[in-house]
């Protein structure tokens, strides 16, 4: 830990060495989504009126809450886990429960994060993209995060059955609801893109590394190409710089 | 090439006091200021919202978010990086085929995520200079989400200043874009023509 962050990658690196499985998976969520999720989000979209969807949506996500407060202590920042554990117990309370969301209407917002970042402030480094089944774009290391934090997490340590499959079914509810509010954009990636799997990856590089990165200054000469240059895929890049 | 000259804030202000200078010598980069980049982005903020709380139909946004991007994009700088190298193959025609098509998809890319903006606010935060242009910092607040990060690029390399690259939660339009095209392209097997009429039909 004395060794502090893993470096960020630069912005338009790539490590894809297992392209050709990545791809089949991606085509294979896709076909998953095409006859099973998007329909069913559709459904659950139309049927289930929004403040019954945005409550179990709230519902589920307060549950995270311990879990985002266990890692922000492992990364050492406590700010974070009070704010986290501020934000739970006031919305487990007067927010019903969780089914409602009076802290986020105060200002105080999630700081969502998860065992993947707390491996990236340990110093592991992003490793190689991957994309998971069903829950889609990933790293290897955030991957290894996942699992750490399914078996780790307090809310699934303090249920058992039948609270539990509750617990299960309110996750599974919110899940279509973001596939449901996320529908056109899902869709345009999914469907209408020339090349999806190449838009998902770089998209969901470009944002997790922008949330590691938190409220470090970017790295400018990398992240900010400009076209006004001669170099064409530097982002911060400027493109009248000839 | 127009050359490029630069002035310091004071002397810029003290020798115009207004941008309209900018427009009485055409084709000459202008030397623009950390405050009126960040003036151009608040403008353009504002003028969008006017655009989304018209009321307006659909095709209204459409068309309103087109005149935006007219305003304050620099489209055919953009429109040429995210070509990259193959705009040098370009001919003349391909080229100026190439920025009209990629205009209009963009803006109905981008124009129909619009509504996403009704009821909420973007609040122009800072501003500073990185190399030859500026960076325009402001946060984004929707409704039922937490507020995220807008990063708006700006440079007057076209004579005028223009914004050429928006950064939203660390993605990055141009790049993405670029990568899009590219894809594209490679589908046409490197065909310009043929890319740029599934441009045209894309959304």
């Amino acid at each position: 830990m004395a060794c502090g962050p893993a470096v960020l990658p630069g912005a338009s690196e790539i490590n894809d060495p297992t392209e050709a499985s990545n791809r089949a998976m991606h085509d294979l969520n896709v076909a998953v989504d095409r006859a099973v999720l998007r329909p069913v989000a559709l459904g659950y979209g139309t049927a289930v009126p929004e403040p019954v969807r945005t409550g179990l949506g709230n519902f589920s996500s307060n549950l995270n809450q311990p879990l985002y407060v266990v890692n922000d202590i492992l990364q050492l920042r406590l700010d974070d886990a009070l704010r986290n554990t501020f934000r739970f117990l006031m919305n487990s309370t007067f927010g019903l429960g969780g089914l409602l969301d009076p802290a986020s209407e105060g200002g105080l917002y999630a700081e969502e994060t998860d065992f993947g970042e707390t491996l990236h402030v340990w110093g592991v480094s992003e490793g190689a993209y991957v994309v998971l089944p069903l829950l889609g774009p990933s790293t290897s290391r955030d991957t290894a995060g996942l699992i750490v934090d399914s078996v780790m997490n307090p809310t699934r340590l303090a249920f058992a059955r039948p609270e539990s499959d509750y617990i299960t079914g309110a996750n599974v509810a919110d899940a279509l609801n973001t596939r449901y509010e996320l529908g056109d954009e899902i869709d345009r990636l999914y469907y209408e893109s020339a090349d999806g799997y190449a838009q998902a990856r770089l998209i969901y590089l470009q944002n997790r590394r922008y949330e590691l990165r938190g409220n470090q200054p970017t790295d400018s000469a990398d992240a900010y190409s400009d076209p006004y240059d001669d170099s064409y895929f530097d982002p911060y890049e400027d493109p009248y710089a000839q | 090439m127009p050359s490029k000259f630069s002035l310091t804030r004071r002397a810029f202000l003290g020798l115009t006091g207004a941008s309209a200078a900018a427009l009485a010598l055409p084709g000459r980069a202008w030397a623009l200021t950390v405050g009126a980049a960040q003036t151009l982005v608040e403008r353009l903020v504002s003028d969008l919202y006017d655009a989304i709380n018209s009321g307006g139909s659909e095709a209204r946004m459409f068309s309103d978010f087109a005149g935006l991007l007219d305003r304050y994009a620099d489209m055919p700088i953009i429109a040429q990086s995210v070509l990259g190298v193959d705009w040098r193959r370009a001919s003349t025609a391909q080229r100026s085929a190439f920025v009209d098509a990629f205009s209009g998809y963009i803006s109905r890319k981008y124009g129909s995520r619009f509504r996403e903006l009704i009821g909420g606010q973007i609040e122009v935060t800072g501003a500073r200079a990185i190399r030859n242009f500026f960076e325009v910092t402001s946060v984004a607040r929707l409704r039922g989400e937490a507020p995220f990060d807008v990063i708006w690029l700006v440079s007057d390399g076209s004579g005028q200043a223009r914004v050429f690259n928006l950064i939203i939660q660390g993605i990055n339009l141009r790049t993405t874009e670029a990568e899009e095209v590219g894809a594209m392209l490679d589908r046409n097997r490197g065909d310009l023509d043929a890319m740029i009429a599934d441009l045209r039909n894309a959304s």
